[in-house]
């Protein structure tokens, strides 16, 4: 009997099983081979991780209000800058020129311009929040170039008929995009706006670069700050998983949702 | 419709935006559309009189479309006037988004916001637009939708209606505007078969009560015995019109005698 005379459902039956006991060989290995002892202390330090609390709350709620602040901020100024886009004129240059600086310069270098260099140019000049308020506006506007053109997609997206039927009812051009366009706009570009949410949400660590005060750390600063103090990667893991913890309900939540407005539509 | 809410249509508008007494709903003079290259309005003169139901017919392509959406201005002429109760809605200094109130327009597609109950979109514009409060903008809405005999579907979204019941909410919707004229743009192309008659009928029953109408159709049973003139284009240009017996049962133009050897 060769491997041909067997039945091709067995067959594939065969090749999942295998598949899953190399799998399984291999995680085996690489258990064996590690040194346990050396990744507790150094990586699940039950003692160091105890003493993150509480100031781990302080980060983890930090970077919500960062998150939020920049996400809320930049999508307003965002659906501006789309409208502004699909206009005519200087305005429609302006967005232009806005969207392709924020979009091509890094947002790492956006957020040094901001929260350093022009607190430093110009002494007078306080952001709300201070230094790290600074390097907020500088997510912000960050965010808003990559939402406009998301949001642009989505007033593309909304059939054409919708703006006539909304015109014909003697409806304005404005009146016609905040009430009719717009709702429908969002509704579509929900999954590329929560994948901008959560790609914020970490971006929010590049503040690290700009020295917080002891109560505006967000969680990669506190994680990076502790690191130092303990000599210990324990932080790194803990500020990990209290990302994962803030970034996979969000998108469950948003999922939800979406299927529960796709019924509705 | 009679009462204080048809007076509000004409509720702070400046005098050059009110209907002038007499003159005809609609008035094209000399009409002409290009789209790039392509012409396709040649030279169009119709005049449609209060309480006439004009049934525009003819091939695809022939322009009756265009000709139908130049009337407010969804499409704007190239060429020529529009005058909608005598009043050049191509000046820029008219009011042209409060006349369109006055002028109902249904779409193949319906058109319906999608986001919103049927309720709403048939009181959205009501308050936008006319400024009437919620309340009486819903007493109106549900006027209107009883109309169409949709009052069980009120909390409805569109999604959740037949092809033929949404085209009887935006039927619904625009005549909550209180309009003086309706234009139907191939109104039951769009739907199962089945579902034409329920359509039809409720702009019968519009016909019946006066309402001016210009129809874009292929239903020729409608045109024929609704319509009180029937109209047939071809190429960007009318090349027959008079009362429905006429035009289609003895047409005189070649080409309309071929084109209705072909959907006959």
């Amino acid at each position: 009997m060769t491997l041909s005379d067997i039945r091709p459902t067995t067959r594939r039956r065969i090749g999942r099983i295998s598949s899953y006991v190399i799998f399984l060989a291999i995680v085996v290995v690489a258990c064996l081979f590690a040194d346990w002892s050396v990744i507790k202390q150094n990586f699940f330090n039950a003692k160091v991780a105890g003493d993150l609390w509480p100031g781990i709350v302080r980060a983890a709620v930090n970077t919500i209000v960062y998150t939020v602040i920049a996400f809320v901020v930049g999508l307003a100024m965002a659906i501006v800058l789309a409208l502004l886009k699909m206009g005519h004129g200087p305005f429609k240059w302006f967005a232009v020129a806005w969207i392709e600086l924020f979009r091509g310069v890094p947002a790492l270098l956006t957020i040094f311009f901001f929260g350093l260099a022009l607190p430093m140019a110009f002494p007078g000049l306080r952001f709300p929040g201070g230094l790290t308020g600074g390097g907020i506006v500088g997510l912000m506007l960050v965010t808003s170039a990559y939402t406009a053109e998301i949001i642009r997609a989505g007033i593309e997206a909304v059939p054409k008929g919708q703006r006539e039927a909304a015109r014909s009812l003697g409806m304005s051009h404005l009146r016609t995009t905040v009430t009719v366009i717009l709702p429908q706009a969002i509704r579509i570009v929900i999954p590329p706006l929560t994948n901008e949410v959560v790609m914020l949400l970490k971006d929010t660590s590049l503040l690290s670069v700009i020295g917080a005060t002891l109560t505006s750390k967000e969680l990669t600063t506190f994680a990076t700050d502790n690191l130092a103090i303990h000599a210990n990667s324990t932080p790194l893991m803990v500020s990990a998983v209290v990302y994962l913890i803030i970034s996979v309900p969000l998108t469950y939540v948003v999922g939800r949702l979406e299927k529960k407005m796709a019924v509705k539509k | 419709m009679t009462g204080p809410e048809a007076i509000d249509r004409y509720k702070d508008l400046h005098p050059r935006d009110l209907p002038i007494p007499g003159a005809p709903p609609i008035e094209l003079i000399g009409l002409e559309k290009f789209f790039g290259d392509n012409h396709v309005l040649r030279g169009i003169d119709l005049t449609i009189s209060k309480g006439e139901v004009v049934c525009v017919i003819g091939p695809s392509g022939s322009g009756k479309s265009t000709l139908l959406r130049s009337v407010n201005l969804l499409e704007w002429p190239t060429a020529g006037r529009v005058l909608i109760e005598g009043i050049d809605i191509q000046n820029p200094d008219v009011n042209l988004d409060r006349i369109r109130t006055r002028i109902g327009m249904v779409f193949q597609t319906f058109n319906l916001f999608p986001h919103m109950t049927v309720l709403r979109n048939v009181t959205v514009a009501q308050e936008k637009v006319l400024g009437r409060s919620a309340d009486q903008a819903r007493q109106i809405a549900l006027a209107m939708i009883d109309r169409v005999g949709l009052s069980d579907k009120v909390d409805a979204h569109p999604s959740q209606l037949s092809g033929g019941q949404q085209q009887r909410v935006a039927i619904a919707r625009s005549l909550s505007m209180n309009p003086d004229m309706m234009l139907f743009d191939e109104p039951t192309s769009a739907l199962d078969p089945e579902l034409v008659g329920e359509v039809l009928a409720v702009m019968r029953d519009l016909a019946a009560e006066g309402m001016t109408m210009m129809v874009v159709t292929h239903e020729m049973g409608f045109a024929r015995e609704v319509g009180s003139r029937v109209i047939f284009m071809d190429e960007g240009q009318i090349i027959e019109q008079g009362v429905p017996e006429q035009v289609i049962n003895h047409p005189r133009q070649p080409r309309t005698q071929a084109f209705l050897s072909k959907v006959l």
